[in-house]
């Protein structure tokens, strides 16, 4: 059995492997399906400063091999989380990591101050790319200017590791990933959903109730490599890869390709137990391979 | 509430029982099945990629735990169930259950009930009939279908209580929607419907005008069923709910239908 630990700044995870924030929930639903001690870290469903009901339904669309989301960040805003669901997962064996989402600089900031005061919370993973929003989300993260402005405030409230989950509906990623690094994030993740959109031509209507949304899922995974590849070459910092992981052979391609983590997102829906399995993958590939490290595959491709 | 688990079964019988419809006969290929309610649901993985990667959320139309056999009632809607209705005896497929909340089943024995499905929506209904007529209930069906042509053998709701049918075309049991059918001028003390959602809001509205306590049971999109990507939701009046998670059966006070 190789070491599997790995480190985002100063969050040590057991394992490489994460769930995605928004697909696991908070870790609670998939418990009595899932040993949550085999994962690597848990980033829950994106929060708000405020109490957030989220887009109507239709919210949901299957694709070619992918789904399409419109869920629009529905949450019960930082204090519920705080006060009622904070003390019902912070023992569990793993890396909780919450989610961080606003519509304004100071909302991001007064959201992340708040996280700071729970102990058990060792990173969170601010939200500068959903698509679903209508103001902020991925409006922050389009532009490199608001993204350090956004990250620059959030640094200064919150001094534990700080991820930055990027946006992948951008010219040039990288840009983006070199501001938010410039303003002190300790790691990127990345991709967050590609904006799409489906149509039911029997009622020559749009499928979800926002017209777009967010495209996730094993479709999106070339993409995802290829941006994880190209922002690992552009910044220092660690690379979390996302974006279509549903096997083990998928999470060492984003391994190889500069990720020091990954996260696994549409896959749980699929098989709530997916999770473990890539771990034990990840594990199986490295005694087969002679590696005594996950360290020794990470930005290993050769090109 | 069982714990929910991840069971592969074996399909024992697959039997088409309609132009559209057919059930699915299966049986755990090891361990047993989890306690079920009637109203709960189960997540079938397909795997019929790349149209379907998603699991199919599908209701209970029965259980037998002493045979270990699930039965599960399917309409031919897209790629999805029809790769389902291709399955052949012997073939194995995993499922998620059991999922969401049952029907309220009351408490004192001896209630008049009406269950009130429409098409496939007549799944759920059989196991709960079956569950409320143990309980020492009154059971009566009222089944609706467009026309006999997708109407499937309603012997197994005949044994269970009385049936009375409506079709759009008259060609079997009266005729026109269940909301027009004379059952509904004896009061029952509870209703419950599963079906097309302008026929649960029709039957809501009679429900709601008769002071006649009433349960719906919603099947909107899903992705996991487990009350996590919040995808499924319906607006009710604590905000947006999880039909997976939180419902799929809704007291109809809780929802915001315009009835």
């Amino acid at each position: 059995m190789a070491d599997l630990t790995t480190h985002i700044g100063a969050l040590q995870l057991k394992n490489p492997v994460m769930t995605a924030s928004g697909t696991f929930g908070y870790g609670t639903e998939f418990a009595d399906l899932v040993d949550l001690s085999q994962i690597g870290g848990i980033v829950v469903k994106g929060t708000t400063l405020h109490h957030r009901e989220g887009n109507p339904y239709p919210r949901m669309a299957e694709t070619a091999s992918g789904m399409l989301n419109a869920v629009g960040l529905q949450n019960k805003g930082v204090d519920y989380f705080v006060e009622h669901i904070y003390p019902t997962i912070c023992d569990y064996d793993t890396q909780m990591i919450v989610n961080v989402s606003g519509s304004s600089v100071e909302d991001y900031a007064a959201t992340a101050e708040k996280i700071a005061a729970l102990d058990k919370i060792n990173a969170i993973e601010v939200n500068i790319s959903c698509p679903n929003v209508k103001q902020g989300g991925m409006g922050f993260g389009t532009s490199p200017k608001m993204a350090e402005q956004v990250i620059n405030a959030v640094r200064r409230a919150y001094h534990k590791a700080l991820i930055v989950k990027l946006s992948p509906n951008v010219t040039d990623i990288t840009e983006i990933a070199r501001a938010v690094e410039a303003a002190g994030a300790d790691s990127v993740s990345l991709i967050n959903t590609l904006l799409g959109m489906a149509i039911d031509v029997r009622t020559r209507k749009p499928v979800l109730s926002t017209v777009t949304g967010g495209l996730s899922g094993p479709c999106i995974k070339p993409v995802a490599l290829r941006c994880v590849w190209q922002v690992a070459k552009a910044v220092k910092v660690p690379v979390i890869g996302m974006g279509g992981i549903a096997s083990a052979t998928d999470a060492i391609e984003f391994l190889l390709a500069g990720a020091s983590a990954i996260q696994i997102g549409m896959a749980n829906f699929i098989d709530p137990t997916v999770s473990v399995k890539v771990k034990q993958g990840i594990d199986d590939y490295l005694d087969q391979n002679g590696f005594q490290s996950i360290q020794q595959i990470i930005g290993k491709l050769e090109v | 509430m069982a714990r929910k688990c991840l069971l592969d079964c074996e399909v024992v019988e697959n039997l088409p029982l309609s132009n559209t419809c057919f059930q699915l006969q299966l049986r755990p290929v090891s361990g047993a099945l989890p306690a079920i309610l009637p109203g709960q649901f189960v997540e079938i993985r397909v795997d019929h990629t790349p149209s379907v990667v998603l699991r199919r959320p599908i209701s209970v139309f029965d259980v037998d735990f002493s045979s270990q056999q699930l039965s599960l009632l399917i309409q031919k809607v897209g790629d999805g169930t029809v790769a389902l209705s291709q399955l052949k005896a012997g073939e194995v497929v995993n499922l998620l259950l059991p999922l969401g909340n049952g029907f309220t089943i009351p408490s004192e024995s001896g209630k008049r009930l009406l269950l009130v499905g429409g098409g496939v929506g007549i799944a759920p209904l059989l196991y709960l009939g079956r569950v409320l007529r143990d309980g020492g209930h009154e059971v009566n069906f009222l089944l609706g279908f467009r026309s006999t042509r997708e109407m499937i053998d309603l012997k197994p709701y005949e044994a269970i209580g009385e049936v009375f049918v409506t079709t759009e075309d008259g060609s079997a049991g009266e005729r026109g929607f269940v909301t027009n059918h004379s059952v509904l001028d004896q009061k029952a003390d509870f209703i419950y419907t599963c079906g097309p959602t302008p026929m649960m809001k029709a039957v809501a509205a009679y429900a709601k005008k008769a002071s006649v306590a009433c349960e719906v049971s919603l099947e909107n999109k899903m992705a996991c069923g487990l009350g996590a990507c919040l995808c499924c939701v319906t607006d009710t009046v604590d905000g947006h709910k999880c039909v997976c998670s939180e419902g799929p059966v809704f007291n109809i006070n809780q929802l915001k239908w315009q009835i």
